[in-house]
């Protein structure tokens, strides 16, 4: 064999090789539109949702946890439906995950009320004994950093202007620090005082839990 | 300069560097990766949140991956380059600069995947400023590749050189198409893909890179180090020829084999089936030509501890190549997928295939580059059984209790309602993870006699003095 004294060539005949497979599977899905179709019933988060998606993201949560129920009768019976492709249309980086320590969230939007979730967090054992769960509860001791957020929504094109994002931050804070806040109980008991009247890194991860599925309901009730 | 140098010329201080940097991160990733099989049945350990389970297994995943297997793939192929070609280094300074960043790179990488730096892409998870630094490492290595292939004295390339050189050029294509990635600060950022196309972006990624870094350098090792060790020619070269071609060309197309019944189109998902089937062939072309280059021979199983390193190792790739593409069918994928059943594959081929040949390329090419001899062939013997026996134990507990585990999933009772709640299903494998953490120590014991075994190897006799 000729090339095997050229090794110039031999990278470049062994790049063609490699590229095959790459292009026919990888870069020409990347352009055709049914490969990541968009529904207009499914919304973009919004800014506290995606921070709370970037903690997620920084715990490393999809290391416990899937976001895709497959299309598998006991796993709709568990989770619900199952996942349809326009529910990720706004999902950089996507996370579906590749092992299931914990259930799969896909579906967890609106399972619990947020006092659940409080309480879940600050201690899952609590909750289960045996649950294996890292406890979160340091979340709620950090104030939520919004400085980045609408850098973060313009980024990823969700077309929100600076006051979008302001609003958008303001009306959570206003929801889960007012008298009237149906999980005030739970989150006061997580929340150290000097945070209460302020947004922290546990409010927006659960706000991001509790978007999780809820669009898709809309999306399949139109059908 | 000169005084560095052995016999014709060649530059080892790389090699050695390299070499020990490998069994550092070794003995490093495998700790993290003894925390974090604690946790999965006793939480207590989630002391801090850098110490939280989430974050932790990357750091176990990325300083295997990384800092271990390419520090090996490195030392060996420093190795290997110059043997093959009986050339030295081109550029031995830029390879000692890339030994140097390429520590660097690794520490900041662990510093910053504690942090919680991290884009949660799988084998992808390092952070844009240190995706540079990786694109910057690579280009430092690949210059001294072409470099030295360019200059050789010996003409044909050998199999172990083609292997190499394809891995040079696809990780490279790989890892920039997976981290294409727009700055928000210096420490955050969000991928180009969207959804599903992250997805199989991604996964195209992350197969390619356990095969391009797991299997096709490790590989190369194999098809040199394995005549080397025994003085026995490769079976047969056109055999390796023909699955060389075929390996990397059915390689791109299996990733989505990870992403069965997903909301992936099911076109992709079908194609990869069928090319993980079909890698069966090259793989297992490799594998016999290993058997067979023993024809005749098989006394040295006993007679020669590196013969027993190489083809046990072998075997388990065998074994890993049958099982993946079985696991990759849809309807066993449906069972299996997300259970501990994957995590024994990927431990059976870690521990199994990858730690076996790079642990025994290592006996061969340290004792030759010091010029003594091993220090003991003894304790490499109880090396070799301690990582066998824990190996085997860790993977058959975790192929048991992935089976318990996807039954559990999908268990009915007769009315049709499931029959356990999740927490069932993971609470009854605790007995499973308890084994499995004492399977690791087993394994990691093995791998601290290793260590030993080459450190006081290079004690032994004064080697060459450094620069
Ligand atoms: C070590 C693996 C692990 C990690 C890491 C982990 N979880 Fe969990 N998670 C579990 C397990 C196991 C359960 C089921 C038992 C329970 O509810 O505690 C669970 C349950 C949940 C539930 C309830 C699901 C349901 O349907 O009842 C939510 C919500 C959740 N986790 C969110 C998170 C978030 C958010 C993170 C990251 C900050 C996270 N988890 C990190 C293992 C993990
Ligand atoms: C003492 C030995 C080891 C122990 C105790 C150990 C432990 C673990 C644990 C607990 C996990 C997480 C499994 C889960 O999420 O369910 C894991 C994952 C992983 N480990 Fe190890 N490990 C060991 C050796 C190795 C070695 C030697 C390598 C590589 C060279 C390796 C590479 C990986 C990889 C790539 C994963 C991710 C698997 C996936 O995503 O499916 N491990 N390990
Ligand atoms: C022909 C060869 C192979 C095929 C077809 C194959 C197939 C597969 C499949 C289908 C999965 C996904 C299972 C699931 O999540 O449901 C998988 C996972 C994995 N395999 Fe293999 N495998 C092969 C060889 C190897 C080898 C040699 C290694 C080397 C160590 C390896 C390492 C891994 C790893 C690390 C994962 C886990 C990925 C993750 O989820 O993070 N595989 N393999």
């Amino acid at each position: 064999m000729g090339i095997n004294s050229k090794p110039v060539v031999f990278a470049v005949i062994s790049a063609a090789v490699i590229l095959v497979g790459t292009v026919a599977t990888v870069f020409i899905p990347l352009f055709i539109p049914s490969t990541q179709p968009v529904s207009p019933y499914v919304k973009p988060y919004t800014a506290v949702e995606l921070e709370g998606r970037d903690i997620y993201i920084r715990e490393g949560c999809n290391n416990c946890h899937t976001q895709t129920v497959r299309p598998l009768r006991t796993e709709v019976l568990r989770y619900g439906e199952y996942s349809k492709p326009e529910e990720f249309a706004y999902d950089r980086p996507f996370l579906w995950g590749s092992r299931r320590t914990g259930p799969d969230l896909n579906r967890i939007g609106g399972k619990y009320p947020d006092s659940w979730h409080y309480s879940h967090m600050q201690s899952p054992q609590r909750l289960f004994q045996k649950s294996n769960m890292p406890p979160y509860g340091w979340m709620a001791k950090n104030r939520l950093d919004t400085s980045n957020s609408f850098k973060k929504t313009s980024i990823l094109g969700y077309g929100y202007t600076e006051s979008d994002v302001k609003n958008q931050i303001d009306s959570c804070r206003s929801r889960v620090t007012a008298e009237s806040y149906a999980s005030k109980e739970s989150r006061n008991q997580v929340t150290p005082p000097e945070l209460q009247k302020d947004l922290t890194e546990m409010d927006a991860i659960i706000a991001y839990l509790q978007k999780l599925g809820r669009d898709v309901k809309n999306m399949e009730a139109a059908k | 300069m000169e005084e560095s140098m052995s016999e014709a010329g060649y530059d080892y201080r790389v090699v050695r560097g390299f070499t020990y940097s490998a069994i550092f991160w070794l003995v490093i990733g495998l700790v993290v990766g003894l925390w974090i099989a604690f946790e999965m049945f006793d939480p207590a350990l989630n002391l801090t949140p850098w110490l939280s389970f989430g974050r932790l297994r990357v750091v176990h995943t990325n300083g295997l991956g990384l800092g271990f297997g390419l520090a090996g793939v490195f030392a060996t192929a420093y190795y290997m380059l110059q043997r093959l070609t009986r050339t030295p280094i081109a550029f031995p300074r830029l390879a000692l600069a890339h030994l140097y960043l390429f520590n660097a790179a690794i520490a900041l990488a662990a510093v910053t995947l504690f942090a919680g730096m991290n884009t949660s892409k799988e084998y992808a998870e390092l952070e844009w400023p240190l995706d540079i630094g990786v694109v910057i490492i690579w280009v430092m290595f690949a210059v001294n590749v072409f470099g030295t292939l360019i200059k050789r004295k010996e003409k044909q390339m050998y199999i172990s050189l083609w292997y190499i050189v394809a891995m040079t050029v696809t990780v490279a294509v790989l890892y920039i198409v997976n981290n294409l990635e727009i700055p928000v600060t210096l420490f955050k950022s969000y991928t180009v893909y969207s959804g599903t196309n992250d997805a199989n972006v991604e996964w195209w990624y992350a197969h390619n890179i356990v095969g391009f870094i797991f299997t096709v350098p490790v590989l190369a090792m194999f098809y040199y180090f394995l005549p080397k060790s025994t003085g026995l020619p490769i079976y047969s070269h056109r055999l390796s020829i023909v699955s060389f071609w075929a390996l990397i060309f059915a390689y791109l197309w299996t990733g989505a084999h990870h992403l069965m019944l997903t909301p992936l189109p099911e076109w992709i998902q079908t194609v990869a089936i069928a090319f993980s089937i079909f890698l069966i062939a090259p793989s297992w072309g490799s594998v016999l030509n290993g058997y067979y280059t023993l024809q005749g021979n098989w006394d040295q199983m006993r007679t020669n501890y590196l013969a027993k390193f190489f083809i046990v190792g072998i075997t388990f790739y065998g074994l890993q190549t049958i099982q993946g593409p079985t696991q990759g069918l849809r309807t066993l994928n449906a069972f299996f997928h997300y259970t501990d059943w994957v995590v024994g594959h990927v431990h059976m081929g870690t521990m199994g295939w990858v730690t076996m040949v790079i642990s025994a390329s290592f006996y061969y090419m340290i004792p030759k580059i010091s010029r003594a001899d091993l220090y003991s062939i003894k304790l490499a013997n109880i090396h070799f059984w301690l990582i066998l026996v824990g190996q085997l134990v860790w993977t058959i507990t975790m192929w048991i209790g992935g089976i318990q585990q996807g039954a559990m999933w999908k268990a009915t009772n007769p009315d049709g309602s499931l029959m356990y709640s999740f927490l069932d299903g993971l609470t009854s494998l605790y007995p499973y993870y308890r084994l499995r953490f004492i399977a690791g120590v087993i394994y990691f014991i093995g791998i601290l006699v290793f260590a030993w075994n080459i450190y006081m190897t290079t004690r032994k006799q004064p080697v060459e003095a450094e620069v």
